[in-house]
């Protein structure tokens, strides 16, 4: 585009981030992952491979291992020989463990970074400011833990070997907050990424290896349900971690009741977002940017029920309505998007299916006027107005890019509407008096 | 009254309704409310989600250019260096690197020069042949505690002498007491004594404790007819910031939606490097939208900032950064 064009426009340009790091890392691996067992890369038993898939592309990424009974079984065995010398070797020395996986990450941030937003489809924006970062702080404060354990943490003892199931909406970020707090305190480890989203847990996996982190302390394997299902089921595990859908936690739930195994799920929210009346309206808006539009809503604790008060619904539905104009979808590694593309075809459908009964159930939709581009897994930001608390999206979570709005009359009425759910994760309340709440 | 939303950058070659003001209306902002830590949030990372690269940067900086105020606000200030100021606001760049850029013909300059009164004459005569027009400092500027009387005679005597944009400030004591009627009265006074000339009204920002008083502030500017609104004098200890930028930019919005008049912008103050700039423009083109990104609704006022955007441009072109000394001095 020619320079007085621009000026006449002053429209914004592409801005793409490099991909060519983790292209490389990509082929260094033949685009094809082996499971990461005992500190080796090994083929699944399966002899099987699926595709992990660029959504902002639909292009494939890479092959990744389908792992069987047989590979969970030698995962966990690994993990559990590698139990008693990890327990043993003393908060101190895994302190320095964590320190040393927080360096290497922190030194590889924008491979990690580009690497999850190729895989997942959110923006680099986010991945690069938000999610790696964390990722980072992580295993520093977890590092800080270690080293505290034998001092401030006397009483406390490792739980063994713990399964780890994580979800695909923040990869690398999920497998931080999982893998850290438990091997710094002497447990060892057998997670599965979302097949959806296994890359940057095998760059991890690698960065274990650079790092001589001892074999068996982490494991990484990848596949789906069914590889998530064994790993639940092994008699060896002594506790499960899983971030994911509720239905899903609902079944694990159900398979780990009364053998003894510990168990911590993260589950689903439909979570309110109340605005009062004297509430500073703009900065709502961009309070509503963020939390419904921040990684396609594909986020637990979303603010994906708007309530606010009657007396200014209308405003604030207009100026939503204008803010949602002005949203940039596009390519992942676009540094100039709001929104990138949804995770994959299956999880798109979710949400087109949702919206869809939601019209059909008589909800008013609003979406911006432009379209999403053609090539990938795009749904453009939404807005149901008019929503009665029994319409099934005021109900069910979407866990996408789809805000649903209701007004509401008096204080207690907001109250009693935010806690008209079956979930109960998160809540904002948005006024500038502190005698409203 | 109902007002479209704006969208389209086709009309801005369409005359500009000027602001002519609105009756007194506290109602109209007496329960804004801003919420300061999501004010400073959005204001933080708004540069982090837009990127302008390459020849979009090259093409925004130059629309940049086109937006300064030109400005020598010294003691020391004579007429010689007045005239260079002058002949620099003619031709910003270099014209090796317009031809680069294909932008030889596009008749770059500055928005305006921006003198104390006693060089305005100065500044037209050095501005002669060309359509910038010059601005004047008044009213007491930059404290502005001298009687409302002589900052209209002041006025009067800059427009006479051949100000066509009068930057005014407002009386502090007022916006801290929250007498708004009398501050709307005083910025009406001086709107009257402005006749054609424009008029920019100065918060002085960096004295308004309060968000939600600069914004209440910025009502009553815009109520009593200014042209623009603009942050700072540059002489305060805390000049433009983008969040309060944030803050003043969303009345403008809210003003335009209720009355039709689209009333500018000018930071002032701190603003001296490229980067700096984009990230103004950038958060004007996403609150206010492209309608304001013209030198009619939006101003820089700085003196520096032209040279490091020129070296910007150089580098766009050559791949290189040059020494300040390769670009003609104002």
């Amino acid at each position: 585009m020619k320079i007085k064009e621009i000026y006449e426009t002053m429209s914004y340009g592409p801005a793409p981030e490099s991909a060519e790091e983790a292209i490389q890392f990509l082929d260094n691996h033949k685009r094809k992952f082996n499971l990461f067992i005992n500190g080796k890369w090994v083929a699944p038993s399966s002899k099987e491979y699926f595709d992990s898939i660029n959504p902002s592309t639909k292009e494939k990424l890479a092959q990744i291992s389908e792992a069987n009974e047989a590979d969970v079984n030698k995962a966990v065995a690994a993990a559990k020989r590698a139990l008693p010398e990890w327990a043993n070797v003393g908060g101190h020395q895994r302190a320095r463990y964590l320190y040393a996986l927080a360096r290497q990450i922190q030194k590889h941030s924008r491979l990690f970074a580009v690497l999850e937003s190729l895989d997942n489809g959110k923006p680099i924006r986010e991945t690069r400011d938000i999610d790696i970062p964390i990722v980072i702080r992580h295993f520093y404060h977890h590092a800080g833990w270690a080293q505290l354990r034998d001092t401030e943490l006397k009483d406390y003892k490792e739980l063994g070997v713990i399964g780890q199931i994580i979800p695909w909406n923040f990869p690398l970020m999920m497998l931080a907050w999982k893998i850290a707090p438990a091997i710094a305190m002497g447990n060892t480890i057998v997670l599965k990424p979302a097949e959806s989203t296994s890359l940057t847990a095998l760059l991890f996996a690698e960065i274990c290896e650079q790092i001589g982190l001892p074999n068996g302390v982490v494991n990484i394997i990848t596949g789906h349900g069914k590889t998530g299902a064994t790993l639940v089921e092994h008699k060896d595990v002594n506790k499960i971690a899983f971030t994911g859908s509720t239905e899903v936690g609902k079944i694990i739930r159900r398979a780990t009741a009364g053998t003894g195994k510990k168990l911590s799920l993260e589950l689903g929210g439909k979570s309110p977002f109340i605005v009062f009346e004297d509430a500073d309206l703009d900065s709502v808006v961009e309070g509503i940017v963020d939390a419904i539009w921040f990684n396609q809503g594909q986020v637990c604790c979303a603010g994906s029920r708007l309530l606010v008060q009657e007396s200014i619904a209308e405003k604030l539905y207009k100026k939503i309505r204008t803010r949602m104009e002005s949203l940039r979808i596009g390519n992942a590694l676009d540094k100039s998007i709001d929104i990138g593309a949804i995770v994959d075809k299956s999880q798109l459908k979710v949400i087109t299916d949702l919206v869809q009964l939601g019209v059909d159930e008589g909800s008013t939709l609003c979406q911006p006027s432009w379209a999403c581009p053609k090539e990938g897994y795009f749904y453009p930001p939404t807005m149901f107005t008019d929503v009665s608390p029994s319409a099934t999206i005021a109900q069910e979570e979407i866990f996408g890019p789809v805000l649903v709005a209701m007004s509401f009359r008096t204080h207690k009425e907001a109250v009693k509407l935010a806690n008209n759910t079956r979930y109960g994760l998160a809540c904002s309340v948005w006024t500038e008096l502190r005698t409203s709440i | 009254m109902k007002v479209n939303t704006m969208k389209s950058n086709k009309n801005s070659t369409q005359q500009l309704l000027r602001n002519d003001g609105i009756p007194f209306d506290a109602s109209l902002f007496e329960e804004i409310n801003i919420n300061r830590s999501a004010v400073e949030r959005r204001a933080s990372t708004l540069s982090g989600r837009r990127s302008v690269k390459k020849q979009w940067q090259a093409a925004w900086l130059l629309k940049a250019i086109s937006c300064i105020d030109l400005t020598t606000l010294a003691g020391d200030d004579t007429p010689s260096n007045v005239q260079r100021l002058c002949a620099k606001a003619k031709s910003p760049v270099r014209l090796d690197i317009l031809e680069a850029m294909g932008m030889q013909d596009e008749n770059i300059h500055v928005g305006a020069v921006c003198v104390y009164h006693n060089f305005i004459k100065e500044a037209v005569k050095g501005l002669q042949g060309s359509s910038i027009p010059v601005a004047a400092v008044s009213t007491g500027f930059p404290a502005g505690n001298i009687p409302l009387k002589e900052r209209i005679r002041q006025i009067e005597i800059s427009v006479t002498a051949g100000a066509k944009e009068i930057d005014i400030v407002v009386s502090r004591d007022l916006i801290i007491q929250s007498d708004w009627k009398t501050l709307y009265n005083e910025v009406a006074a001086c709107r009257k004594a402005c006749g054609d000339a424009h008029m920019k009204t100065i918060l002085a920002t960096g004295e308004i404790s309060t968000y939600t008083k600069v914004a209440k502030a910025s009502w009553v500017s815009m109520m009593a007819g200014s042209d623009f609104i603009k942050t700072s004098t540059g002489k305060e200890p805390v000049n433009a910031t983008l969040p309060v930028s944030l803050v003043m930019i969303r009345t403008i919005r809210e003003y335009y939606e209720l009355t039709g008049y689209k009333v500018g912008f000018k930071p002032a103050g701190g603003i001296s490097k490229a980067k700096q700039a984009v990230n103004w423009l950038v958060l004007i083109k996403e609150e206010l939208g492209n309608d304001w990104l013209t030198p009619d609704l939006f101003r820089f006022g700085a003196s520096s900032l032209l040279g490091d955007i020129e070296r910007q441009l150089e580098h766009f072109v050559t791949g290189r950064y040059s020494a300040a000394f390769r670009h003609p001095m104002a």
